[in-house]
């Protein structure tokens, strides 16, 4: 099997999808001739044609609206927002029609279209380039707000997603996009949504994130382990709905947990997560549940993203200090 | 050595115009020669018969809101022309994106009264339309919907199916980014789309001149590239045959079309607003000689095609299908109330059992 980036299986996914299913439709700035800012749909539209992979003004609020349109007549449209800080304009779309078009019409009307995000920090980007606002997008009843952790979570969750009847945010970590690798078959098999993977088995402490931070929760898991301490890995993939039973299970086992996510800590997905663990695992617990997280901050400029976005140490410091607990 | 003119000799690149339609005057007599349909009488009065359904319709809803018995609800007085005649020009497969103000539009297009009594009393079911399955429930943010209509003929047109979409919104939604980016857009891809403007002069409290320094609005089309129309909203027949018009050239590949059918909101903004704060009462008496049933009716008496007789006849008939509108909607019973997640996702996800299971047992 090929090794292939984040992107690539991006693109890859892409593809087979529309291949499979003339009725899905790509849509954005720039992803036409250009083949998006990162690329994520390079080849499409020599492939498959300009219009089912449409160049569209530059007009964020549009493209979400223009989602919801064409999934209501049974399309599935795809559609590409550049940088997390640009979503702004459809969250109104996204809150007040295509998370509810089902509901207000009682099943008549779906809407079955995915909008892809690039998410976070980390690549050194202008302002407004760089922002983790999952929180508030999962925040939207009848949405699901899928990450990625890796290119072949990449590749199966966003066939998922374009397959699933309902709206699906899928958020891109852009720090990972290239720098994540591995082997993915493009055999059109998705991945399950809603549902957590332990990446890492351990006994002592469990790690929660997502997306980007992934990849810094398994390189805390590996210094955790030289001085002794067994950390299990949970990548939580889809954080609406999120998977509660594999979390409640892992925390069940380790008596600790650990949060990491690169979005600023108030009102960050990071507290649903403990307040799900005090709600219904308190008992289990032997430590309390630690947060390690962004800043409440401006998501700073490149000179200071490094310390904004949580590094391995804190991650360590975080599962060394919940295991010495008692 | 380059020669300066002066500013008033530039060269000219570009005029516009906006044409206003307009074939009935308040007093029902003909302006200009009407369109040919307007020879078919039978027509004219299903427009006239829908509008005055409408109208009735709208004073019971305020009667049962005021009672207690609807929540906040939007009266069409004296726009009825606008939803009636553009609904009238649409064909069954075409799709409708109404506001919250086009009952008359919806109905047209077989949703049932009471469901439209069920959705403004608070009950989702409402929205369960009886109309063509592909249709909008009417939108309640405004403007929003238009970038929606965008979508569904961008639908029609990657299908090269002869299919329309048509959108109804209001004077406000004109100040929205959402209308010039559909509109635009539908620009660009020359799209099976009309926009209609239900231009009823006030957004809530705020009139037209507050709202748009443009001398129309139908010149919001030009910025995106295709023809806007001005039409006089009180008149039936104009709003259809604009409307026909419109519909025909989008259907027929000619690109979209803007409408913007000029008329008078009668009434309150909803039940919820007191017009009276913001209007003086003179404003709206003498618009009333400007309303669009009583013109229509004159027109038709002028053809000896309406009487009184027919006008009592028409009178009961609408108050007996309102009154049986209003027995079955009163008559609906509750919902259970863990229905609220019947159709949040196609499937409910397993994690939100839990809180179905909560409002089952405890509400």
């Amino acid at each position: 099997m090929p090794q292939v980036t984040l992107i690539e299986a991006v693109n890859m996914a892409l593809a087979r999808a529309m291949a499979d299913d003339a009725g899905v439709v790509v849509l954005g700035e720039d992803v036409g001739v250009n083949g998006g800012v990162f690329r994520a749909t390079v080849g499409l539209q020599q492939r498959f044609g300009p219009e089912r992979v449409l160049d569209t003004p530059l007009a964020e609020l549009l493209i979400s609206g223009l989602c919801v349109g064409l999934a209501s007549q049974g399309l599935k449209p795809v559609g590409e927002i550049q940088f997390m800080g640009f979503i702004y304009p459809c969250v109104d779309q996204l809150v007040n029609h295509a998370s509810r078009l089902r509901n207000r019409t009682q099943g008549r009307l779906s809407c079955p279209m995915v909008l892809r995000v690039p998410h976070g920090g980390g690549i050194r980007a202008p302002e407004h380039h760089s922002e983790s606002t999952e929180a508030m997008l999962a925040h939207i009843p009848g949405l699901r707000v899928v990450i990625p952790s890796s290119p072949e979570h990449a590749y199966g969750l966003l066939l998922a997603a374009i397959r699933d009847p309902d709206p699906v945010v899928f958020l891109e970590p852009t720090r990972i996009y290239r720098a994540a690798k591995g082997e993915v078959d493009d055999d059109g098999v998705a991945l399950p949504l809603d549902a957590a993977f332990v990446l890492r088995e351990g006994r002592d402490v469990t790690l929660i994130s997502w997306g980007a931070m992934v990849r810094e929760t398994l390189a805390a898991a590996d210094a955790l382990d030289t001085e002794g301490i067994s950390a299990e890995v949970i990548d939580l993939a889809t954080l609406k709905p999120f998977d509660e039973d594999t979390v409640l299970a892992s925390v069940a086992h380790t008596g600790r947990c650990v949060i990491v996510h690169e979005a600023a800590r108030t009102g960050g997905f990071g507290g649903e997560i403990a307040a799900l663990i005090a709600e219904r695992g308190l008992t289990s617990l032997l430590a309390p549940i630690a947060r390690v997280t962004g800043y409440d901050t401006v998501m700073p400029l490149p000179r200071l993203e490094q310390h904004y976005i949580p590094s391995v140490g804190r991650i360590v410091a975080a599962g060394r200090a919940a295991c010495r607990f008692n | 050595m380059t020669k300066n003119w002066p500013d008033n000799q530039l060269p000219v690149i570009a005029r516009f115009e906006v044409r206003y339609r307009n074939y009935l005057a308040p007093d029902g007599a003909i302006t200009r020669p009407p369109p040919a349909f307007a020879s078919d009488i039978g027509l004219l009065v299903s427009l006239y018969r829908a509008m005055v359904l409408v109208r009735a319709f709208d004073l019971k809803a305020v009667a049962l809101q005021r009672t207690g018995r609807l929540g906040t609800y939007a009266v069409s007085l004296g726009q009825e022309a606008v939803a009636v005649g553009v609904a009238s020009a649409m064909r069954d497969e075409d799709v409708l994106l109404p506001s919250y103000r086009d009952n008359a539009a919806m109905i047209w297009r077989g949703v049932k009264l009471e469901e439209i009594l069920l959705f403004w009393g608070g009950d989702e079911r409402g929205n369960h339309s009886s109309g063509p399955v592909h249709d909008f429930p009417c939108c309640v943010p405004v403007g929003s919907q238009a970038p929606h209509a965008a979508g569904v003929a961008y639908a029609f047109k990657l299908r090269r199916e002869p299919r329309v979409a048509v959108c109804l919104f209001g004077d406000g939604a004109t100040s929205k980014g959402d209308v010039f980016e559909a509109m635009n857009f539908a620009g660009v891809h020359k799209l099976p789309v009309v926009f209609v403007i239900t231009n009823n002069q006030w957004a809530i409290s705020v009139p037209l001149r507050l709202q748009t320094a443009s001398e129309t609005l139908a010149q919001k089309a030009i910025a995106a590239g295709f023809i806007g129309e001005q039409v006089d909203g009180n008149d039936a027949v104009a709003m259809h045959a604009a409307a026909t018009e419109a519909i025909a050239a989008a259907r027929d590949g000619r690109g979209p079309r803007l409408i913007e059918a000029v008329t008078y909101r009668l009434g309150d903004h909803t039940t919820a607003d007191d017009a009276a704060r913001y209007r003086p009462p003179e404003e709206v008496q003498a618009r009333w000689k400007d309303e669009p049933i009583g013109r229509l009716r004159a027109y038709l008496v002028g053809r000896n095609a309406w009487d009184k007789a027919k006008e009592e006849q028409l009178v009961a008939e609408c108050q007996t299908r309102i009154a049986a509108a209003v027995e079955r909607y009163l008559a609906t019973g509750p919902r259970a109330p863990e229905t609220m997640f019947d159709h949040l996702y196609a499937t409910l996800p397993p994690v939100y059992a839990a809180q179905r299971r909560d409002v089952e047992e405890n509400h």
